[in-house]
């Protein structure tokens, strides 16, 4: 069985996160970046199914994105991938989603063994939109099972029983491999790479994929483009309702009535 | 392409999501300016039941895709059925619910149709043909605003109550059209094995339109019950912060925040959770807020519209009554 990862690099979810100078992006200067969190479960899934089945031959992380990017790479092969695809060029930085899925998707289909697992997360954090998984399999005409809680692959490979969480349910899907899978947190628990394993990692191969190898694509004409970006519209100042408990109860409910609406 | 405006509407056993209505809603008022109208697709197995609502809601013409292989929602065949409703309806825009349903689905069919997508829209605007959509990013710490060029089909999911719904106009008439199914093997790999309901007949966190929530200031999952009793008699549903989670007071599929569940109700109310970052990203859209901590600096009061510095012991129990005693009335 050969397994997918595809890792993406943003933003720490504890940085300090500051718009840059032209409001059309995020200030990069200090900023610290990390593999995303929901991607590396996929990481830590592709390893241990290689530590329970016999059948994993190999492991390959994938990234789209900037030189940097490469360190996030770095840390899927510190977890245990055994090589990695940079896709790098400043034709294809992007903050859409299908238009990086679409060239991913080309990046795939130029490898011939082919891959019957490919995983990533449910969404990352920094577009919190998650649309990367279903489009890269809507490109490889794969099935796929969205923001998975719970994996079983049947023994012999060809089949596996995932669930996930609907609102107010969870769904079993039962489904043919090769399939794509995004992660949704409780699934696994990522291990952190040890010092020697990182080490080791600088040594494992990296191919870097560039646009003379997907030409004709461009992200400025893939019909979608960041405007600028802000702090959240304020919330209006937090109106405090003083008194005995019997008060505020009281005034709180007519509040919501009478003020806000909303009962 | 027409000028037209394609609402998902989302169902699932014959029972259509609200939130598809304020779509409708939204729909309708995008139309104008697209020199289109608002129209609908149901994909199921027997929802023909369902037209004369959608009718009501707006819909000036309603698409249904109706066949056995979609009696269940399964993301392939439901993804080519839209697809089959887009070739038929030519929409300029289509519109879905942001839930787990919409963004899977809407991401598949944006992608067949290499169209340009938005997920999780608080806002959907146009200029000069373009849709504007404004939407979170960075965990909710950020607002963007996308441009989605007119040269595509453009497709957007959009929050829960981010839109309020128009008021149902009983017996408006919409023209229908069935579209046909045509689904390849390939469509069909994933099967649908259970689905399971987690809530035990709780309403599900998102799917409050008022949610109660509690903080590990409640101290003991038993202590909770006062929280679900609020919740109820508001008709809401119950969520935890991360902290109580991780301390057993509630299961982990009622978390709010980053990991957990991100919800947009009516009406929040927050009791005895501090606000860490990480809760916020999961409730801060959510239209009115009500804070209710001793500590008067926590930063939950940063973004709530109502603060009660007061112990929740004494005073949710008191809440509960009056909204009792409200609804008696």
């Amino acid at each position: 069985m050969r397994i997918l990862t595809i890792v993406k690099q943003v933003p720490d979810s504890s940085a300090t996160v500051k718009v840059a100078a032209d409001g059309k992006g995020i200030d990069q200067a200090g900023l610290k970046l990390v593999q995303d969190p929901f991607d590396e479960f996929g990481v830590e899934l592709a390893v241990q199914l290689r530590e329970k089945r016999g059948d994993v031959t190999e492991i390959v992380a994938l990234t789209l994105g900037p030189d940097k990017a490469a360190e996030a790479l770095r840390v899927a092969l510190a977890m245990g991938a055994d090589s990695g695809v940079h896709i790098c060029d400043s034709k294809f930085a992007s903050h859409n989603e299908l238009f990086c899925a679409y060239i991913i998707a080309q990046a795939i289909k130029k490898d011939s063994k082919g891959f019957d697992l490919i995983l990533c997360g449910k969404y990352n954090i920094d577009l919190d939109a998650g649309a990367m998984g279903p489009a890269l399999a809507e490109f490889l005409d794969l099935p796929h099972v969205g923001a998975v809680t719970g994996l079983d692959i049947t023994p012999d490979g060809k089949r596996f029983t995932a669930k996930r969480r609907i609102e107010g349910a969870e769904e079993v899907v039962e489904c043919d491999l090769p399939a794509l899978l995004t992660i949704e947190k409780g699934l696994v628990e990522p291990r952190y790479p040890s010092l020697p394993n990182l080490m080791k990692a600088k040594k494992k191969p990296v191919t870097v994929v560039n646009s003379k190898d997907i030409p004709g694509e461009d992200a400025s004409e893939a019909g979608v483009h960041l405007m600028s970006i802000a702090p959240p519209p304020p919330r209006p100042d937090c109106k405090f309702i003083e008194g005995e408990p019997e008060q505020i109860a009281r005034e709180l409910v007519r509040l919501l009535r009478e003020e806000a609406k909303v009962l | 392409m027409s000028n037209n405006i394609l609402v998902f509407i989302e169902q699932r056993n014959g029972k259509v999501l609200p939130a598809s209505y304020q779509l409708l809603a939204l729909a309708g008022r995008l139309a104008p300016q697209t020199g289109g109208r608002a129209e609908a697709v149901i994909v199921g197995h027997n929802v023909a039941a369902l037209v004369k609502d959608v009718a009501a809601f707006g819909a000036k013409k309603v698409y249904t895709v109706d066949d056995a292989e979609l009696a269940m929602y399964r993301v392939q065949p439901y993804a080519a059925a839209v697809c089959a409703a887009i070739d038929a309806a030519q929409p300029k825009m289509v519109l879905a619910p942001t839930t787990a349903m919409g963004r899977d689905l809407a991401s598949r069919v944006a992608a067949r149709k290499r169209a340009a997508l938005a997920i999780d829209c608080t806002e959907v605007a146009l200029e000069g043909g373009d849709l504007i959509a404004t939407k979170p990013m960075y965990a909710g710490k950020f607002s963007a605003k996308f441009r989605l060029s007119s040269s595509r089909l453009q497709v957007a999911t959009v929050r829960t109550n981010a839109y309020s719904a128009s008021e149902p106009q009983s017996g408006a008439s919409a023209e229908t059209q069935a579209v046909a199914l045509v689904l390849r093997d390939a469509d069909k790999r994933a099967k649908i094995k259970e689905i399971a309901s987690t809530s035990s007949g709780v309403k599900d966190v998102t799917e409050g339109d008022v949610v109660v929530s509690g903080g590990r200031a409640l101290k003991s999952a038993d202590n909770f019950e006062i929280i679900h009793e609020l919740a109820e008699a508001l008709d809401g549903a119950v969520g935890a912060s991360r902290a109580a989670c991780d301390a057993g007071y509630q299961p982990h599929t009622r978390q709010v925040g980053l990991t957990g569940k991100v919800v947009t109700p009516r009406l929040y109310i927050a009791c005895g959770i501090d606000g860490a970052i990480q809760h916020l990203a999961g409730m801060r859209g959510s239209k009115v807020i009500v804070a209710i901590n001793t500590k008067k600096d926590a930063p939950i009061f940063k973004v709530a519209t109502y603060g009660c510095v007061v112990d929740l012991f004494t005073l949710v129990p008191l809440l509960t009554k009056e909204f009792k005693k409200m609804k008696a009335h």
